[in-house]
């Protein structure tokens, strides 16, 4: 089990800053996505981690070790590219048990390794075929039984799953965070799919224009983002624009809200609050009481298992999401009083 | 039955078929073959020649001289092909990781070094190696060798020549294919810990062998039939059977032995290059 740590690492391409003062520790063990949009710089920070590039600035450690000025080939960390980078004129088993030839591993220790990893791939016997031969969620599996050959201290992935079609990728997902959990190795999963980080990871790294957003497990983040790009960016969200007013309270023009969610650093001032649309209850016509408001719908989507209610109110627009039995009849252009209940209102300073 | 669209699809393909067959009919097989007549025809000494059917021009052929010839012909042009790849290659590497401005700027200049013809580049050489105003002068000045000498006509010269000659097409040949080498491929093969210079000899030459060996042909059919370089900086003993055929041609006005030389250098030509290719496609299949 390997901890890596970044200290203040920064990387500039020319004037372009890719990664701005990133520190951050991963506990030994544990799966980690580096999750953000395209641009964000998860993927230059990855290819700081694997020694791809140089940082301008900071230090990368891994069990306080300094990896920094080491070269990639000296590093033993597994790596899986997002072109999965096979290399064409080799077969399977070759792909596999490159490393352990550059590691001068005997003939017959090699093909027992080779057999074994593609066996921990589900790829028993394929190690004769090329690489041509394979279909999109076979080849990689190779990648990540090429990476894994040397028992590496870290495993990194780039967007692995981003070739695959949903289905596969879904199963991938599943099948990738066994394997990781069975192994015990530290892995890294760079991705701009929020479902794919929820579904895999421990702790999730949120990144924005260069730097990191917020750290932490995947409900936290959902429950409690950092700022309002995390609240956003992590599931669907409700985002109102509101003023503070006094401790534990917001007001939207005459509707004063209880607020109990979120860190709250100012009492006075702008303030955006976030409600899940999971969170907004539909109470009906005519109910009165604390952080209620009246909503009209203006759009329906009934999926069968859940129901989507659109709403304009004196909030701003808002979505809901119901349950169908708990949701009472409606329809395009009825007024219900909807429920924002305080405990599920979060402040966010920015 | 068949629409009649149909039928106009079949013959427009048929047409769009029947001009590279036209134009490979006109601008090559005609003239092979009249090439084959000749080689074959009767000279008619202090004369033309006469057509006949005659092997005389091929059993001509085997005499020691042209053998020798045509092997050391062969030789040489293994020998530049050789070391076009050994310098081409790696630098083509490099180039395609530049930025896409230096790409440019580089392709520019090649470019610009392909429009000199042979003849220029031979007497330019010439010059550079000669005792008077060539290169020996410099070692002179730098206070390396008491008197300037020359170094042509020579062997190295030859090769030096050739080489500079055939360079930027192999540069040329080899760019699209490895400008297409994904770039995490040799990262894969670092993060799996090998070195820069395993990575290049153990990943990227493999990978890129077929382009390799594409370039290699091209740059031996090309040196082949150079035949103004050996002519201007070899001693005799180092032309190649193209200048013989020159000379044949040109000087001594025998047609018919010309042609029945230069159909031999194609024959022999072809079928190294169909071993070659053969040999590669058999350690594809391994």
């Amino acid at each position: 089990m390997h901890e890596l740590a970044l200290e203040g690492v920064t990387k500039r391409f020319g004037t372009v800053t890719a990664v701005a003062d990133v520190s951050l520790a991963i506990p030994g063990g544990s799966f980690v996505c580096f999750l953000g949009p395209s641009g964000c710089g998860k993927t230059t920070l990855l290819r700081l981690i694997a020694g791809l590039e140089t940082p301008s600035r900071g230090r990368v450690r891994l069990d306080g070790q300094d990896l920094t000025g080491l070269p990639p080939h000296r590093r033993n960390i597994g790596m899986v590219f997002q072109s999965l980078a096979l290399f064409p004129h080799l077969a399977v088993g070759d792909n596999v048990g490159y490393g352990l030839r550059i590691r001068n591993v005997g003939k017959a220790e090699r093909a027992r390794r080779v057999e074994e990893l593609l066996a921990l791939v589900q790829l028993d016997g394929y190690g004769d075929r090329a690489i041509s031969q394979l279909s999109g969620g076979q080849r990689q599996r190779v990648a990540i039984a090429r990476a894994l050959a040397m028992e590496p201290s870290l495993f990194l992935l780039d967007e692995p799953l981003s070739a695959l079609d949903a289905k596969l990728r879904e199963a991938m997902q599943v099948e990738l965070r066994q394997l990781q959990q069975r192994l015990g190795i530290t892995t890294i999963v760079v991705t701009h799919d929020q479902r794919e980080a929820m579904t895999m990871s421990d702790l999730i790294v949120v990144m924005s224009e260069a730097r990191v957003q917020q750290i932490g497990p995947p409900l936290e983040i959902y429950r409690n983002p950092a700022n309002r790009f995390v609240a956003d960016f992590i599931g669907a969200s409700n985002l109102l624009t509101a003023e503070r007013a006094g401790p534990g309270a917001a007001r939207i023009g005459d509707l004063r809200l209880a607020v109990s969610g979120g860190t709250e650093t100012s009492n006075e001032g702008a303030v955006t609050l976030l409600i899940r649309p999971e969170e907004v209850q539909i109470l009906g016509a005519g109910a009165a009481g604390p952080n209620r408001i009246d909503g009209t719908v203006r759009f329906l989507r009934d999926v069968g298992a859940s129901v989507e209610i659109h709403l304009d109110s004196a909030a701003g627009p808002l979505i809901a999401v119901a349950a169908p039995k708990d949701c009472p009849p409606l329809a395009v252009g009825t007024t219900t009083a909807l429920e924002l209940p305080a405990a599920a209102l979060v402040a966010l300073d920015r | 039955m068949r629409p009649a669209g149909d039928t106009a699809g079949t013959r427009a393909g048929h047409l769009a078929g029947i001009y590279p067959a036209l134009m490979i009919g006109i601008f090559f097989l005609i003239p092979f073959a009249l090439m084959l007549a000749v080689s074959v025809a009767h000279r008619v000494p202090d004369g033309f020649y006469e057509f006949a059917f005659e092997a005389d021009n091929y059993r001509r052929i085997f005499e020691p001289v042209y053998l020798r010839t045509t092997l050391f012909s062969v030789g040489i042009a293994a020998l530049v092909a050789a070391i076009c790849i050994a310098i081409g290659f790696p630098f083509t590497y490099h180039l395609t990781r530049l930025p896409r401005r230096a790409q440019v700027l580089w392709l520019i200049f090649i470019l610009a070094v392909l429009s000199l013809s042979e003849v220029l580049i031979a007497f330019c050489w010439q010059v550079l190696l000669s005792r008077t105003a060539g290169i020996g002068n410099v070692a002179v000045w730098l206070g390396l060798v008491e008197r300037a000498s020359s170094f042509y006509p020579s062997f190295g010269a030859v090769v030096l020549a050739l080489v500079y000659l055939v360079l930027p097409y192999s540069v040329l040949v080899l760019y699209p294919p490895l400008s297409r080498l994904e770039p995490e491929i040799p990262e894969a093969a670092r993060m799996l810990g090998a070195s820069p210079l395993r990575t290049f000899f153990g990943t990227v030459v493999p990978v890129m062998r077929p382009a390799i060996t594409a370039a290699a042909i091209m740059i031996f059919v090309f040196t082949i039939g150079a035949y103004l370089i050996p002519q201007v900086l070899g001693k005799p003993e180092h032309w190649t059977l193209s200048v013989l055929i020159t000379d044949q041609a040109v000087f001594n006005a025998n047609m018919p032995f010309a042609a029945a030389l230069a159909s031999f250098l194609m024959a022999i030509t072809v079928v190294l290059v169909m071993a070659v290719l053969w040999l590669e496609r058999r350690q594809e299949a391994a």
